[in-house]
């Protein structure tokens, strides 16, 4: 066997598997989705009926709050653990990481130890405070799942960064507020829009999370959950996964343009 | 004085984050472990929960640890070979394809799920069977296998260390497994551990593909919120975390080595 021949023989069967379960499934649905009683203006609907459109704005709204949060905390914790060395650092660092391997519903399940009706909260406090099952315990395990992400990439950037960059402002009298603005995050802004991309990417797409926590609570992968199995809705919830699926594989790809890094979405 | 109230500042943050992260944790194990949660810790010890969990759930971990298994060999089957195409053929169209294969990290898996629904969801057969579940579980992890292999392969001088096995007689396929296959090791570790902690904790194509005669620890840890006690549900992560912390852990470690080693 030649040496290309052989090169060619090695791709066939990736060539095989992801054209038949990866690129056929997705031109089936993205036919699908033309093929309700409302043929292709079915995208429409999605900007004009209330219902739809309602969804899409909830879950933006959240995905952008969970990348603000998430941005904020890991670029601290992970500046602070980076700069600093003391004892339990290292411990401090596992805890800040361990959860990349948690799949949604579990994280979702812990937002209810912590918010839920026998929940930690509920329990130490005097009132009737249940979060769990609300946009902010959304909001919360959304946050969860994004911190561990966003810390990786934030900490692997500012490696890069020059200390000595940020003491020769502190000598020449910037305060630590100002350093922060002008040396630490124009420094670091390309793994923060990665990152950022990376939260905002998983939190619309989160279906895992959503299914222990949104029970009354409209985002869109709950939509097309309910949309598919309890109205057997298949054209809409064809096209919401065609649309969700193309916003977040832009966003990841403006996040690989950034860094080098890929994080698995999911969730 | 100024600098130092930063650092009390940016040490809160980062402590208020772990106690996020690691508080719901601990109210997990204790609640899997207390004989009842809503009394407290007071209630005494037990290990009845985790036992009602096995007695319960104990097919559906086997069936993960089964799919995850298979997973890696069809994804080592397919991964290792495709890596070393794209590796030898550097050029817009390996990374078109790439790319394309990369799809199932950025795409909602709950997306993806409907696809392969839509195609094969009338194959009663194969609809039904665990292969189904093992497609969608393959379709999620292949790109860690390629791109983990791929990276080291990257790093090292195939081509010469090819040319110079050609000179001495080696076929092509004896170059692939005594060449290539060695070098690319790290990264085959990496990928492999990435590939079999992922399977584990697949869920959202899973939950979609899941026959009720096949369900995944991942989907019987969703099935338990929904439907049992606390402290059952509670055993049950803990006995997820058991299989996973290790796990996560090893897979850290490879996937650091075979970076170092890629530089």
């Amino acid at each position: 066997m030649s040496k290309r021949n052989f090169v060619l023989a090695c791709l066939t069967p990736l060539l095989v598997f992801s054209v038949a379960f990866l690129a056929l499934p997705l031109v089936r649905l993205f036919l699908a989705s033309g093929e309700g009683d409302a043929g292709w203006a079915v995208y429409l609907d999605i900007l004009r009926k209330p219902r739809y459109i309602n969804t899409l704005v909830l879950t933006v709204l959240v995905s952008l709050a969970t990348t603000f949060a998430a941005l904020v905390v890991s670029t601290t914790a992970g500046m602070f653990l980076l700069r600093n060395q003391f004892r339990g650092r290292g411990i401090l660092l596992s805890v800040l990481t361990l959860p990349l391997a948690f799949p949604g519903v579990v994280i979702g399940f812990l937002i209810i130890l912590l918010g839920g009706r026998q929940g930690l909260v509920n329990q130490l406090t005097p009132g009737h405070v249940v979060f769990a099952y609300s946009v902010v315990g959304l909001f919360l395990g959304y946050l969860y799942f994004s911190i561990p992400r966003v810390l990786l990439t934030v900490m692997a950037a500012a490696e890069k960064l020059d200390p000595a960059l940020e003491e020769a402002a502190r000598t020449m009298g910037a305060s630590p507020f100002r350093v922060v603005m002008d040396v630490i995050i124009p420094g670091l802004m390309p793994a923060l829009i990665a990152s950022g991309a990376i939260a905002f990417a998983t939190a619309m797409g989160a279906f895992g999370t959503a299914f222990t926590l949104a029970t009354d609570i409209d985002v869109i992968p709950m939509v097309i959950y309910t949309e598919f199995t309890l109205s057997a809705n298949i054209a809409i919830a064809a096209a919401l996964s065609i649309v969700l699926g193309l916003v977040t594989w832009v966003l990841l790809l403006i996040a690989r343009t950034f860094s080098g890094t890929t994080v698995a979405a999911g969730g | 004085m100024f600098r130092s109230k930063t650092k009390v500042l940016q040490l809160a943050v980062t402590l208020l984050a772990c106690a996020f992260l690691l508080v719901p944790t601990i109210l997990s194990v204790m609640a899997g472990l207390t004989v009842n949660y809503f009394k407290g810790i007071s209630s005494g010890l037990t290990l009845k929960w985790v036992y009602q969990v096995w007695e319960l759930y104990s097919e559906s971990i086997f069936l993960s640890i089964w799919l995850a298994l298979a997973c890696l060999i069809v994804t080592l089957i397919i991964g290792l070979p495709a890596a070393y195409g794209l590796a030898r053929h550097p050029g817009w169209l390996s990374r078109m394809l790439e790319e394309f294969i990369s799809l199932p990290l950025a795409v909602p898996g709950l997306a993806l799920a409907l696809a392969l629904l839509q195609l094969y969801g009338t194959l009663k057969g194969f609809r039904a069977s665990w292969t189904f579940i093992l497609v969608g579980h393959v379709l999620y992890t292949l790109p860690f296998m390629v791109r983990s292999i791929l990276a080291v392969l990257a790093a090292m001088d195939l081509k010469t260390l090819e040319e110079g096995a050609a000179t001495l007689g080696a076929s092509p396929w004896q170059r692939f497994r005594d060449i290539v296959v060695p070098n690319a090791m790290p990264g085959i570790l990496a990928g492999a551990l990435t590939v079999v902690t992922l399977s584990l904790g697949e869920f959202n194509l899973t939950w979609m593909l899941h026959t009720p005669y096949l369900k995944t620890l991942p989907v019987g840890l969703a099935d338990s919120y929904a439907s049992m006690r606390l402290e059952i549900a509670s055993a049950y992560t803990l006995i997820f975390f058991i299989i996973i912390v290790p796990l996560l852990m090893a897979m850290q470690w490879a996937s650091a080595r075979a970076q170092r080693i890629a530089k």
